[in-house]
């Protein structure tokens, strides 16, 4: 990347800033203790800052989040009128039945039902899996732990669309094509879990362990009484991180679903949406809110652990 | 397995160990020798061969590698799509999401709300986001509705100008991405180191001097980290063309991920398709390794 881009500036602007009048330091420097101690009384020209700031930041939110919106009024129109001109915001009747249509309309209740199903299930063998292996190589000592831990992290390097070739051909072996574990399994031993807990676990005292380890406990007692339980947010992190990506997963349920209506997945439902329903773009709408709904949750739940997990996870995701 | 050995004597505890740290790691062994490691030489394998889904698989040496650079139509068009997409999307999504982790710093009222709002679309299925794109982006849709019956002007057709549609792929992938750095920055804001900040304020260091000079070095390890995974995902970039234009008109937007879908599952050539994602990869490699080796010029680490 290059930053060449953005080169006009800082000169310039310092003039810019430095054309009002700076207050002398002493009362500077008082203000700045108020304002990291929160309690600041403002300057006129910090409020006006403040003010635009605001301004600023609400009309991008607004201009942000009107496709959403669009998209839920839409929603609740009849069909013919979703083309209207001009645009109407909302329809001449607020049809809420759409949002019912939608589940009679194909198998959409079978597609949400899949979503949770492979999500929660896959979730569950993620977490059961990495944290197991996160703990052999993070607190156990044994023989050619540190050779197998660099082949673990080299397959990280490996990108889904050179798998999902070859992963066909193995689920055909397998005769897995068209099943519920070949949605569940073939990407729940990424090593980015287990990564992710060797890490945590390598951070918690040894000393905790060795008292336990004194009294008789075993590498299992110690690993399910005594880390796991103080591991709780970095597993609820790997667990929402590996439930966003089961949920969304688009690919490789693509490839490898054949009968939609009965495996199909939730984002197989939705893109196969417009061909079953044509011009329905109404239930379309319908559908795509439903689908927001269970992870907008989520997200507003864990709101305070979103910026720690993804500091910590750097990736995820998608 | 066992639990409490009691008093062993060392050789044994440390075998007992050994043998419990297999029985630990062996399910994630096992399962990322049969879901990464065989699927990697298979596909290794399957890029030599003619391998169609059913039926004979015969060795063909290069030949796979040869067709894809001289003989077919789309494999170049699929490159240098997915190369303007990432030009395209990798500095404006990195600088938009930069800006708003800026706006949404610790005075403003409701960032909470805030930032729940813009991480929607990532967490949303990436299908629904192309949805909804996809209806304002109708000739009757919202968005050329405005501009007709508000200023007469009549737009183009987005989704079917060779021109437009990469725009809107990108424009549409933008919006749905925003959320994702954001946060990655205002981590990385938040972490500001306090004394710093307060050393250059005291000298006078004020808005976009402050920003320019202080802020964008300190927190310059997150935006090559953006930069770097942005690039990658870009890369990959799939479900939007896909479901928004089919990859058309003609072939205009196509993604080399989706000219790999279509290679192994639509003409059911699969020796193609690995063949091709292998070049993806080392594409990926080629680029991340550029930005690497560019880092040591604007990325700073010193606190």
């Amino acid at each position: 990347m290059s930053t060449s881009s953005m080169t006009m500036g800082p000169g310039a602007l310092a003039e810019l800033d430095t054309a009002s009048t700076p207050p002398a330091p002493r009362r500077r420097a008082k203000r700045e203790k108020e304002r990291i101690s929160g309690s600041a009384p403002m300057t006129r020209g910090e409020r006006v800052r403040l003010v635009f700031g605001h301004i600023f930041v609400y009309i991008a939110a607004l201009i942000f989040i009107s496709p959403l919106i669009y998209a839920f009024f839409s929603a609740l129109k009849p069909n013919q009128e979703i083309f209207a001109m001009p645009p109407t915001l909302v329809g001449s009747e607020i049809r809420w039945s759409n949002f019912a249509d939608v589940f009679t309309y194909g198998p959409f209740l079978t597609y949400i039902g899949n979503s949770f199903f492979v999500s929660i299930a896959g979730t569950l063998v993620v977490l059961a899996v990495s944290t197991m292996a996160g703990y052999a190589f993070g607190r156990l000592r044994w023989k050619g732990r540190d050779a197998v831990f660099v082949l673990f992290l080299a397959t990280l390097m490996v990108p889904a669309e050179v798998l999902v070739i070859p992963m066909f051909t193995v689920m055909q072996w397998f005769g897995w094509v068209d099943t519920y574990q070949a949605l569940i399994f073939p990407f729940a031993f990424t090593a980015f879990g287990t990564f992710l807990m060797r890490q945590f676990f390598r951070g918690i005292p040894f000393e905790l362990e060795e008292a336990a380890r004194v009294d008789g406990a075993g590498p299992v007692r110690s690993f399910l009484q005594i880390v796991l339980p103080l591991s709780k947010s970095a597993v609820a992190v790997l667990a929402v991180f590996t439930f966003l990506s089961f949920w969304n997963s688009y690919l490789w349920p693509l490839i490898v679903t054949v009968d939609y209506a009965a495996h199909g997945t939730l984002p197989i439902g939705l893109a196969t949406f417009s061909g079953i329903t044509g011009t329905r773009w109404d239930l379309q709408m319908a559908a795509a809110i439903i689908s927001m709904i269970p992870t907008t949750i989520l997200v507003i739940a864990l709101q305070k652990h979103l910026v720690k997990g993804i500091s910590m996870a750097g990736l995820g995701g998608r | 397995m066992s639990i409490g050995t009691r008093t062993p004597r060392r050789g044994a505890l440390a075998r007992s160990e050994s043998r419990q740290a297999l029985g630990f790691v062996s399910p994630a062994l096992a399962g990322l020798a049969l879901f990464t490691i065989v699927p990697v030489v298979l596909s290794i394998v399957m890029g030599f061969f003619n391998w169609p889904t059913f039926g004979e698989k015969t060795f063909v040496g290069f030949d796979n590698y040869i067709k894809l650079f001289t003989d077919s139509p789309d494999f170049w068009p699929a490159l240098r799509n997915t190369f303007v997409f990432a030009i395209l999307y990798v500095p404006i999504s990195v600088a938009l999401s930069f800006l708003l982790a800026l706006s949404l710093h610790s005075r403003i009222r409701g960032r909470g709300a805030l930032r729940v709002l813009f991480f929607i679309p990532v967490v949303t299925p990436m299908v629904a986001n192309v949805l909804v794109w996809k209806m304002m982006l109708q000739p009757q849709g919202l968005i050329n509705g405005i501009s007709q019956s508000w200023f007469g002007i009549e737009l183009p057709n987005f989704l079917a100008d060779p021109q437009w549609a990469m725009i809107m792929v990108v424009l549409m992938s933008v919006w749905a991405g925003l959320g994702y750095n954001m946060l990655i920055f205002s981590a990385a804001l938040e972490q500001l180191p306090e004394s710093t900040v307060e050393a250059a304020r005291i000298d006078g260091a004020q808005g976009l001097r402050m920003i320019w000079s202080i802020t964008v070095p300190l927190v310059s390890p997150s935006i090559f980290f953006a930069s770097v995974m942005t690039m990658i995902t870009s890369m990959q970039v799939f479900a939007q063309p896909q479901l928004l234009t089919g990859g058309g008109p003609g072939n205009s937007t196509q993604p080399i991920v989706q000219f790999i879908y279509n290679q192994g599952f639509k003409f059911q050539e699969l020796g193609l398709a690995a063949a091709a994602a292998w070049i993806l990869f080392a594409v990926i490699i080629a680029i991340t390794a550029a930005q690497f080796s560019v880092q040591k010029k604007w990325v700073h680490y010193e606190h």
